[in-house]
């Protein structure tokens, strides 16, 4: 297998963008980050989508981005793991980087979600889960994470603060990112009296509904000397697992097993274990998903992820700062764009980019990506050359 | 999103009678039937009838419900654990919503799961109450 590196990255107008269509925002996204990494031509494209066709009535995702890209005749192919379906792109464009398929591709990932209603949204995004088991039921996506918050806090005693303390926190950081959908702080109070959506999640546990796409370049390591209009980043791990469709059949609801597993997969690609990343975007579409895959990850103790976010751990100065971009939470949560958001922020804080959330010394981010209730998750680690 | 009659038959027997597979070689339950077994891969089963009573392993009680469910909403929804360790998603009915507990033991019955929608379906399945 060849070594592979990210020479450009690119992000899409983000929030609720109702000027811009689907196709609008995955090519403003590639233009971008073609731009970033100064190539003239891709070989290959794969996008992740989780759903076009319940978003936008468009399918045929990867064809519409070659096309409008310009980029045809390329091969270019969707790729779709609910929400992790970006992280999957990603990866799927790494493994044809270092086959020797492919030397230059795009890995992209969209959603245009604010052409539905709110009730629309809420039954598509359901469909990341067991539509027989969970979704007959009236079972909502929230509430399956508010089942695994309510088993977290009776087995481990994570507080309701502690929860809020992941909002409030992501949106420290969020509001230092200039291409965030919600760049202002929240108070643990007005977190903790938030409308409230599936008990105990309140609304501001919740990631919004977000327009937005994100591109990345990969290309061969050894090729980059050819690309030098901006600093190319080396991904060193990749790892992707699965766990159950449906969280009935889970052996520990407590934990996110498919985050661990991607992890380990990574980790020992990279040579590296939990203690030498400086930092992560993880996956917080609630806040109790940042509290388990923090976790997953062997930042902290299966059972400690609330205590760590209240003791400062995961904070922009702490131990292990999670979320610099703001996270999901702040940042927005197009959902088959966000894998590639989060390898956008990983390689800006290892450019030293980041501005007033730049972490300090950043050599090594980790970047990990979920679908449906842990069904599936991608991890990657990325390293300064 | 569309729920066709044929769709809907085909989950009857799990929806109507809760019926089970239980793998012949390792006696795994399985809920719903799969045709290789989680535990041993084997892929033989046994049609089994689950038990009724049950406990409530973890909740929620929904406020923003998708669409076809906002007449029902706020609604409790449980991970219920039966007598015999299959474990299953439903709503928890005629409970006050303050309380539900970890624990709280519970028996399925067979109820009308949400009003009746454009797809000329109507929706009946199990749903779990206090014990
Ligand atoms: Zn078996």
């Amino acid at each position: 297998m060849r070594d592979v590196a990210v020479i450009g990255v690119g992000l899409s107008a983000w929030g609720e963008v109702w000027k811009q269509s689907l196709r609008d925002l995955i090519t403003e996204a590639a233009v971008n980050a073609v731009d970033d990494a100064g190539v003239e031509k891709l070989d290959a494209m794969f996008i992740g989508c989780m759903s076009g066709g319940l978003f936008a009535g468009q399918e045929h995702i990867g064809a519409l981005a070659a096309d409008y890209l310009g980029m045809g005749p390329i091969p270019a192919t969707r790729t779709e793991s609910a929400c992790a379906s970006a992280g999957t792109a990603f990866r799927t464009g790494l493994m044809a980087v270092a086959s020797g398929y492919h030397d230059v591709v795009l890995a992209g990932g969209v959603e245009k979600m604010t052409d539905v209603d709110g009730g629309a949204t809420t039954r598509a995004l359901a469909a990341a889960a067991d539509q027989e088991y969970e979704a007959y039921h009236g079972v909502t996506f929230p509430g399956l994470y508010a089942m695994m918050a309510v088993a977290h806090m009776a087995k481990y005693g994570t507080t309701r603060e502690q929860l809020a303390m992941v909002a409030v926190k992501n949106h420290r950081n969020g509001a230092m990112n200039p291409h965030g959908q919600s760049p202002f702080e929240v108070t643990l109070e007005q977190v903790l009296t938030a409308t409230r959506v599936a008990d105990p999640l309140r609304i501001l546990d919740c990631s919004p509904v977000t327009d937005g796409a994100a591109a990345a370049i990969l290309c061969p390591l050894d090729m980059v000397s050819r690309f030098t209009k901006s600093q190319a980043i080396r991904v060193t791990g990749s790892g992707q697992a699965t766990d159950t469709i449906a969280l009935h059949q889970r052996k520990d609801i407590c934990a996110i097993e498919s985050a661990a597993l991607a992890a380990k997969v990574a980790y020992d690609m990279a040579g590296v274990g939990p203690g030498d990343i400086d930092f992560a975007e993880v996956h917080d579409c609630f806040t109790i998903a940042e509290i388990m895959v923090t976790e997953a990850l062997g930042f902290c103790e299966q059972g400690q992820g609330g205590k760590a976010v209240e003791a400062g751990e995961t904070a922009l100065d702490g131990r292990i700062p999670i979320n610099t971009s703001g996270g999901l939470k702040s940042k927005g949560h197009p959902v088959g764009a966000t894998g590639i958001a989060q390898i956008h922020e990983i390689v800006t804080q290892l450019r030293g980019n980041a501005g007033g959330r730049q972490v300090k010394d950043a050599k090594r981010g980790l970047a990990q990506n979920m679908g449906g209730t842990g069904a599936s998750s991608t991890v990657h680690i990325l390293e300064v050359i | 999103m569309g729920l066709t009659t044929a769709r809907y038959w085909r989950e009857v027997p799990q929806r109507y009678r809760m019926e089970a597979g239980e793998c012949t070689a390792c006696g795994e339950i399985h809920f719903p039937p799969r045709r290789i077994c989680m535990k041993c891969g084997k892929q033989k089963f046994e049609t089994v009838v689950l038990p009724d009573t049950g406990k409530v392993i973890t909740w929620t009680v929904i406020r923003v419900a998708p669409d076809e469910f906002t007449d029902l909403s706020p609604y409790a929804v449980c991970l219920v654990e039966l007598e015999n360790g299959v474990r299953l998603m439903s709503q928890l009915v005629d409970v006050d919503l303050d309380e539900i507990e970890m624990g709280l033991p519970v028996k399925i019955e067979f109820r009308r799961i949400r009003e009746d929608g454009a797809d000329g379906v109507l929706f009946y399945g199990y749903k779990v109450v206090p014990a």
